[in-house]
């Protein structure tokens, strides 16, 4: 059927033969175009893109993979760990291996409980993230779950423990203003962060030692080059640089001393700070109440946050560098030296003190917190017996422009310079300050007032401390400093931590200063002093100065009555002091919100501190870790 | 001009073109051995398929042309009919209906038709007056059209491009009217969106990841992206045999059959490709000589068709490699690791050789 019939056909095989020689002829120049449009193409690839495809093929195979440093130790003057590293597992999810990720959720719930934030943060990171990369669902699983984990983790694909070093901070809430502590690095943070540094580092200081000192105690990451494969394997190792260590960081902090201080104040709301005049060194410096820095290293849960946040007695909050309280009285030495220094009033001359003091013509009484007066006044006893007319008289005298300036020198009103972020200035003012902010100028009767450390006046429990220290030392100022020495892991070499030298306070006669200093002594030591009671058995001598701050004002023919006020209305009770007279070595500062006076409850605490610091037989003994605790922690 | 072998009685071959796929086989196993993962079982099934591919290379060889004629419409019949059957029982396997299984031997009859469409329409042609006429030309591209239509149901659109392809060269190797093909020519865009409107989604998807494969990086524009930076970062020497890092850490897809041109190029670099394609244009060189040499209509648009056809392999597989046409899954001529291909394109070879050999000395 489909053999073909023969036909006469006319076939011109001639012209045939013709056309045809020519279409394959034309054919072949075709395929030799074909071939030199492959080779222009490939000529474009291989030669002119060459370098560009290189260094995609480079990157293909070629991957830099970070190796984060170890995070320094920080431990405290004898050596005990503050903050130390440790494993930790988290439970990671592969999204794109997870077939229904809420089935997923459900069911692994019965495994390991997940809490609502778990699942929250989770949600949210999975729109965020690529489906191929590993999101975390839970951090901090303990032994037990990974190990329950592990057991069922066939039936759950995608899903991965993974473990890595954080934080710890073993003795939680003790001294927790002054470590801080590391958390997950923010976005914030993360555009202010070397990011090749940071490569593979999850944590970073969010506040206190941890924050101050991040640099030092970070390190410097490592990377190394691997060739991989498409799947990602690490095929071989091509180069690498180790990381640097970051270093341990010893403080002055005496841990025992802060530890045994936070227990005396723990029921207040309350801040006390340490300082050992001759270096700066801070001994402590404790703000009660505190926090446990543990529940923020892995992510506090906002429930837990909210509470800390929102609690009355703020204890997010680090008194003793932000709290700004009215110095009041303690303030008086220092004003007592200007009245020296500027020559307003000579050691012995003296003022009447009748319990009350009007500037001329003025209707106002400044009222003496003694209301049938002190009598004869000279700055000794005005020291002595905080008399509150002799220093609004000298204020006066002086006038706020002179008192602004010599109150400046032992840092009222600036920045201290401790190695902690978030100082407060608190305020010394001046009449430029009170134009500049409250529009106003400035009153004569602005000035009598703030020679009592009220008013406008302001000063942070650090500012007191250093002041103190400051005074102690005769004028020679030293910049407070939490850490001591910085010890680098690998070369075993020990760095002291330096501060910047500081001109010291002159006075004109090194004389003024054993005055106001024996006026504090009589604060404590005599039968009028306004603390005596503290100073009445002490086996070593010592100068003190009282302050009670009000918080409300009172008005002019009402008294200070603490049991018609509300307690947040009570006054704040200061105390300041060194010890020992002769040879100071250590300067204390401490302020109990609404404590009431001064003397009554500030003083017994400064005392105890001092005793505790200084006295061979201290309660500190209890509170002082054993070194086998830290070894169990360091692995 | 006639060979040494031409006269003798025990075998008979051309030898320039036997050197050719020779060098070509050998060049395609030193290529594979690296592109398989130094796998020498994988080298040794496609020297047996080379082997094969030979054997029937020489066995046709020795073949009139005259007595295959009369078997030509019987093989494309059962060819029509055996891709009918496909699309009823064929079996699926990578979403496509290809196969038909055979109790021993999986087979694809698209890849018969390969040969036999070009040969059925010149068989149609060959003893008609040329060029053909309007009656004849719609007899040919049914011909033609008819299992293009099929194989690309399958749907397998690579496959059926090349047998449209093969089969239209006949026809312009017949002398077809240039008016003609200019007219066809400007109406290809048209034809183009009708082919468009027919295609399946993810057949769209390639052609459009041609135009920008970035923007599919993760899926279809995968291939393309990947075989780039292996040909580009190849340069002028390669970067050595068994050296490729896109083949030899899997970043290159299909190393060892599609996308085999993509390791050549990474490995020997522009100097290995311009190898290649030497022997290439020296094949399509000699196979252009034969088809001039050849006496008698059939003779001639046989070896003419084979060896276009040859040169459309060729230039697609590059083409889509080097990132200029679609990816459609047609592999490298005798270089690419897959048995049917081999087989059939030394096939061809073999009546090429036939073509030239049995040709009458003298020209009546």
């Amino acid at each position: 059927m489909l053999q073909k019939r023969p036909r006469f056909i006319l076939k011109d095989t001639v012209n045939e033969a013709k056309i045809f020689k020519n279409r394959i002829i034309i054919a072949w120049f075709c395929m030799l175009i074909g071939i030199a449009v492959i080779v222009t193409r490939l000529y474009i690839l291989q030669i002119i893109n060459h370098s560009n495809y290189t260094k995609l093929s480079e990157n293909n195979y070629i991957k830099v993979l970070p190796l984060p440093p170890t995070r320094g130790l920080i431990y405290d003057r004898r050596g005990v760990l503050l903050a130390g590293n440790r494993i930790a597992y988290s439970l990671q999810v592969v999204p794109e291996k997870v077939n229904n990720i809420k089935h997923m959720l459900s069911q692994l719930n019965k495994v390991i409980p997940l809490s609502e934030d778990d699942v929250a943060r989770f949600m949210k990171l999975l729109k965020q993230k690529r489906s191929f990369e590993a999101i975390p669902l839970r951090f901090n699983l303990n032994e037990d779950e990974v190990a329950r984990f592990s057991v069922q983790r066939h039936r759950f694909p995608g899903l991965d423990i993974s473990s890595e070093l954080t934080r710890y901070y073993p003795l939680g809430a003790t001294g927790v203003h002054v470590v801080g502590y590391v958390g997950r690095i923010n976005e914030q943070e993360l555009k202010e962060i070397d990011p090749v540094n940071y490569h593979g580092s999850n944590y970073i200081g969010k506040i206190g030692i941890e924050k101050f000192y991040e640099p030092e105690l970070h390190g410097q990451a490592g990377f190394q080059h691997v060739e991989s494969n498409v799947q990602g394997r690490i095929l071989r190792i091509l180069e690498r640089k180790p990381a640097v260590s970051g270093q341990n960081l010893y403080l002055n902090v005496d841990m025992a001393l802060q530890a045994y201080i936070e227990e005396l104040v723990k029921n207040e709301h309350a801040s006390v700070v340490a300082i050992e005049p001759e270096t700066g060194a801070v001994l402590a410096m404790v703000s009660t109440p505190g926090y446990d820095p543990n529940l923020f290293v892995q992510g506090i849960s906002s429930k837990d946050y909210a509470s800390l946040r929102d609690s009355q007695a703020r204890p997010l909050f680090n008194r003793a560098i932000r709290g700004q309280y009215p110095p009041g009285s303690t303030v008086k030495a220092f004003v007592g030296l200007a009245g020296l220094e500027y020559g307003v009033r000579a050691e012995h001359s003296s003022t009447w003190c009748r319990g009350w003091y009007r500037l001329k013509g003025q209707e106002h009484k400044y009222r003496d917190w003694k209301k049938s007066g002190h009598g004869s006044m000279n700055l000794y006893h005005a020291i002595e017996q905080s008399c509150d007319v002799y220093f609004y008289d000298i204020a006066h005298d002086l006038g706020i422009d002179r008192l602004h300036e010599f109150m400046t020198r032992f840092k009222f009103g600036q920045k201290t310079g401790i190695d902690l972020s978030g100082e407060l200035t608190g305020l010394m003012p001046s009449r430029e300050w009170k134009l500049r902010t409250r529009k106003r100028e400035w009153y004569a009767g602005d000035t009598v007032i703030t020679g009592i450390g009220q008013g406008f006046s302001l000063a942070t429990p650090l500012q007191l401390a250093v002041a103190t220290a400051t005074l102690a030392n005769r004028g020679q100022y030293k910049e407070p400093r939490l850490a001591f020495a910085l010890d680098n892991p690998d070369t075993g070499e020990m760095k002291t931590v330096v501060t910047t030298p500081q001109p010291p306070i002159v006075l004109k006669q090194q004389h003024f200063w054993d005055i106001a200093i024996s006026g504090m002594e009589a604060v404590v030591h005599n039968g009028r002093g306004t603390a005596k009671h503290i100073g009445r058995r002490s086996r070593y001598r010592f100068a003190g100065k009282t302050g009670t701050a009000q918080v409300v004002s009172i008005k002019q023919e009402e008294s200070y009555n603490a049991n018609k006020l509300s307690k947040k209305n009570h006054d704040h009770a200061l105390f300041i002091a060194f010890a020992p007279l002769s040879n100071p070595q250590i300067a204390v500062a401490v302020i109990i919100e609404n404590g009431g006076s001064g003397g009554r409850t500030a003083a017994p605490i400064a005392k105890k501190v001092m005793d505790a610091y200084l006295l061979p037989k201290t309660p500190l003994t209890k509170y002082q870790t054993p070194p086998a605790y830290e070894n169990e922690l360091e692995q | 001009m006639k060979t040494n072998w031409n006269n003798s009685h025990y075998i008979f071959l051309d030898s320039p073109l036997l050197s050719g796929l020779l060098l070509l086989s050998g060049v395609g196993l030193i290529v594979l051995y690296s592109a398989g993962g130094q796998d020498w079982d994988l080298i040794i099934r496609q020297v047996v398929r080379i082997a094969i591919g030979f054997t029937l290379m020489i066995v046709l060889a020795q073949i009139r042309i005259q007595h295959l004629k009369q078997w030509i419409p019987w093989v494309y019949l059962v060819g029509v009919l055996l891709l009918f059957a496909v699309l009823a029982i064929g079996e699926i396997s990578k979403g496509s209906q290809r196969w038909l299984d055979l109790g021993v031997v999986r087979f694809q009859p698209s890849e018969l038709m390969k040969l036999t469409v070009p040969l059925m329409v010149i068989w149609y042609l060959a003893d008609k007056p040329l060029p053909p006429n309007y009656t004849r030309l719609s007899i040919a591209l049914m011909l033609i059209v008819l299992p293009v239509l099929l194989i690309a149901k399958q749907p397998d659109l690579g496959t059926a491009i090349l047998i449209a392809a093969s089969g239209i060269f006949v026809l312009f190797l017949a002398g077809l009217q240039w008016q003609l093909i200019i007219k066809v020519v400007a109406l290809t865009p048209v034809a183009l969106w009708v082919l468009w409107q027919f295609m399946h989604d993810y057949q769209k998807t390639r052609v459009l990841t041609l135009f920008d494969p970035e923007k599919n990086a993760s899926t279809s524009g995968y291939h393309i992206i990947q075989s780039k930076i292996a040909i580009g970062s190849g340069g002028l020497y390669g970067k050595g045999w068994l050296n490729g890092t896109q083949s030899h850490l899997e970043f290159l897809p299909e190393r060892s059959t599609d996308f085999i041109f993509a390791v050549l190029s990474e490995e020997f670099g522009l100097l290995g490709v311009l190898l290649l394609l030497s022997i290439y244009m020296f094949i399509l060189t000699r196979g252009t000589y034969i088809a001039l040499q050849a006496q008698g209509t059939f003779s001639r648009l046989l070896a003419g068709s084979i060896i276009l056809t040859f040169f459309v392999y060729i230039m697609v597989n590059m083409g889509m490699v080097s990132g200029i046409l679609p990816v459609v899954g047609v592999p490298l001529p005798l270089i690419s690791y897959g048995g049917t291909s081999i087989v059939t394109l030394m096939a061809s070879f073999g009546l090429l050789m036939a073509v030239h050999i049995h040709r009458p000395l003298l020209s009546n």
